[in-house]
């Protein structure tokens, strides 16, 4: 099958409606959270229609159902990951994800290989989401680890250069972006991974911004948990993805504990069922997984690389085309050398709301403010960018009415 | 097209020459507000005289409604009793949540009825506030000083 973004585009039905009287609905701001095909739509409404009932309990036809439909989606994440399947466990969100492993580490008694205390370190980046920083604070606050950070250089990238003092023997953790959501960057891993496993440290990966994507092999990355959201995956809102390695899940203690995820409950205790039920307490969220399950087939059907090679080529085209523009200064990575298609940047004296006010009023959805990623835009000097995020459903066409946008911004609010 | 509602030339002028954007360093109280859904930031400096706002000056950074808006606090309350600082602040406030309904009372109000539209974005109603809020809150202190 070849790539056309225009009849990819033609699957999902936000793309068609209008904007702001009339104007062609112009959407960049995927990095946020994309818009969904129909497939994806009609698998969550049809399980709610046709298989609806609480998975892994039940005797009846529905509850098979629905088990399977579930599991099946499970299966679909295990595979596009190239994961094995117990170790994908379903979260509502990245963001809980984060929090699950982070929350799991606190639990663990003395004697668990993610027992922390005054004296162990968690590692992190300057780049990193709030999501995958605030955890990391307050788990440090609460067991007295001390919490070190990479820092980003001026053309936003890690700095490498001390990760060898950094990551130490003191260190249990280290958690870090795959591609920065404000700056575009995808930090390379190897150096990292190798460095965190050889003083016995974890790899905690935010996958977010990368996984919906680019083809993404856990094995091959040799990282030890990831975690991704549906939504910004074309799936539905609500569900999100941790995964971890099997033989570190099993050591893991359980994060929400509750119905689904015991084997067996006392009066005085309880133990735990095997991952990844461990991790999954409650009757889960069915239809967001089912949902996430048609959302991966439809991106495999068309190819993580091909999106991929489709995104370098409109981040390349984004760029020059940014670049001719007199007081736009892009902030990040000036080429597609390790980076994806989230492009930020500032306009002269023209305040990111302002430009992106101004571009919603030409039917062009962008981002705009610090992305969740405040220390990173505060390092970098600027309180707030506009962010332009492509995928797959992206044309160029989308990138010349930006452009041609910025340049209305610059006339408008220069009268 | 409607977003000239939204930046009618007065915002645009208070947002270029802002008035009394340079903090005055003496002052009964300070404030530093911060909107975090954007990261827009002010710091903002009152001065009393008995019940008279006497004095008000910030610095911040932000987009041209949350920057204009503060500009024409300054204008508008320094020289003016509290209590007559508090109905134009309820007045602006009742504005701001109008959606889009009311023009807002001009003798009240002055230039601030330029910020009108911007009750038709709701995502923009915190910028326009955030130097209002600030002000109420250094105000309150300013007040609670003097025992």
């Amino acid at each position: 099958m070849t790539f056309d973004a225009r009849t990819i585009a033609k699957d999902f039905p936000i793309l068609s409606r209008t904007i702001r009287d009339g104007k062609r609905l112009v959407y960049l701001d995927s990095g946020a959270t994309s818009q969904k095909p129909n497939v994806v739509i009609d698998a969550e409404s049809d399980f709610y229609r046709l298989h609806n009932a609480a998975v892994h309990r039940g005797a009846h036809q529905l509850a098979e159902e629905a088990t399977d439909a579930y599991e099946g989606a499970r299966s679909i994440v295990a595979n596009f990951l190239n994961a094995d399947i117990d170790e994908v466990v379903f979260t509502k969100s990245a963001t809980e994800s984060l929090n699950l492993i982070a929350y799991a580490m606190g639990n663990a008694q003395i004697g668990n290989r993610f027992h922390l205390k005054a004296g162990d370190s968690i590692v992190v980046t300057e780049m990193e989401h709030h999501a995958n920083l605030i955890p990391w604070q307050q788990l440090a606050a609460r067991t007295g680890a001390t919490l070190k950070w990479l820092s980003v250089t001026a053309e936003g990238r890690l700095d490498l250069s001390n990760l060898d003092s950094l990551v130490d023997a003191s260190t249990k953790v280290v958690a870090l972006t795959h591609q920065s959501n404000v700056l575009g960057t995808i930090n390379p891993l190897e150096d990292i991974t190798r460095r965190a496993h050889e003083v016995g440290a974890v790899v905690v990966l935010d996958a977010c911004q990368s996984v919906p994507h680019m083809p993404t092999d856990v094995k091959a990355l040799d990282i030890d948990f990831l975690a991704f959201s549906g939504h910004k995956a074309v799936g539905p809102t609500g569900v999100g993805i941790f995964w971890g390695r099997a033989d570190l899940l099993a050591e893991l203690p359980p994060f929400l504990t509750g119905g689904s995820m015991i084997e067996n409950v006392t009066m005085e205790s309880a133990t735990w069922a095997p991952a990844p039920r461990k991790f999954e307490a409650g009757v889960p969220n069915m239809a967001q997984a089912v949902g996430l399950g048609a959302a991966l087939t439809y991106l495999s059907a068309i190819g993580m690389e091909n999106i991929h090679q489709h995104e370098i080529s409109l981040t390349k085209y984004l760029l020059e085309g940014l670049s001719a523009i007199t007081d736009l200064r892009i902030i990040g990575p000036k080429t597609t050398d390790l980076r994806g298609g989230v492009v930020s940047f500032t306009l002269g004296d023209i305040h990111p709301h302002d430009l992106g006010q101004y571009l919603d009023s030409q039917g062009i959805a962008v981002r705009t403010g610090h992305h969740c990623a405040w220390p990173l835009t505060r390092k970098l000097g600027v309180p707030a960018t506009t962010r332009a995020s492509v995928y797959l459903y992206n044309t160029t066409d989308d990138l010349d009415a930006l452009i041609s946008g910025v340049h209305g911004a610059q006339k408008y609010f220069g009268r | 097209m409607q977003l000239d509602n939204l930046y009618q030339e007065v915002i645009l002028d208070h947002y270029k020459n802002p008035q009394h954007k340079k903090l005055n360093p003496t002052y009964d109280a300070q404030v530093h507000h911060i909107n975090p859904s954007c990261g827009d930031e002010i710091t903002l400096n009152v001065t009393l005289d008995g019940d008279l706002v006497k004095d008000v000056s910030w610095d911040g950074v932000g987009c041209s409604i949350s920057q204009a808006s503060v500009s024409i606090l300054t204008d508008l309350l320094i020289g003016k009793n509290l209590k007559q600082a508090q109905i134009v602040a309820d007045s602006f406030m009742h504005l701001m949540q109008s959606k889009g309904t009311e023009k807002g009372d001009e003798e009240l109000l002055e230039d601030a009825v330029a910020l009108a539209g911007v009750s038709q974005y709701p995502a923009r109603i915190k910028c326009a506030l955030l130097g209002w809020m600030a002000f109420k809150d250094a105000s309150v202190q300013a007040l609670a000083k003097q025992g």
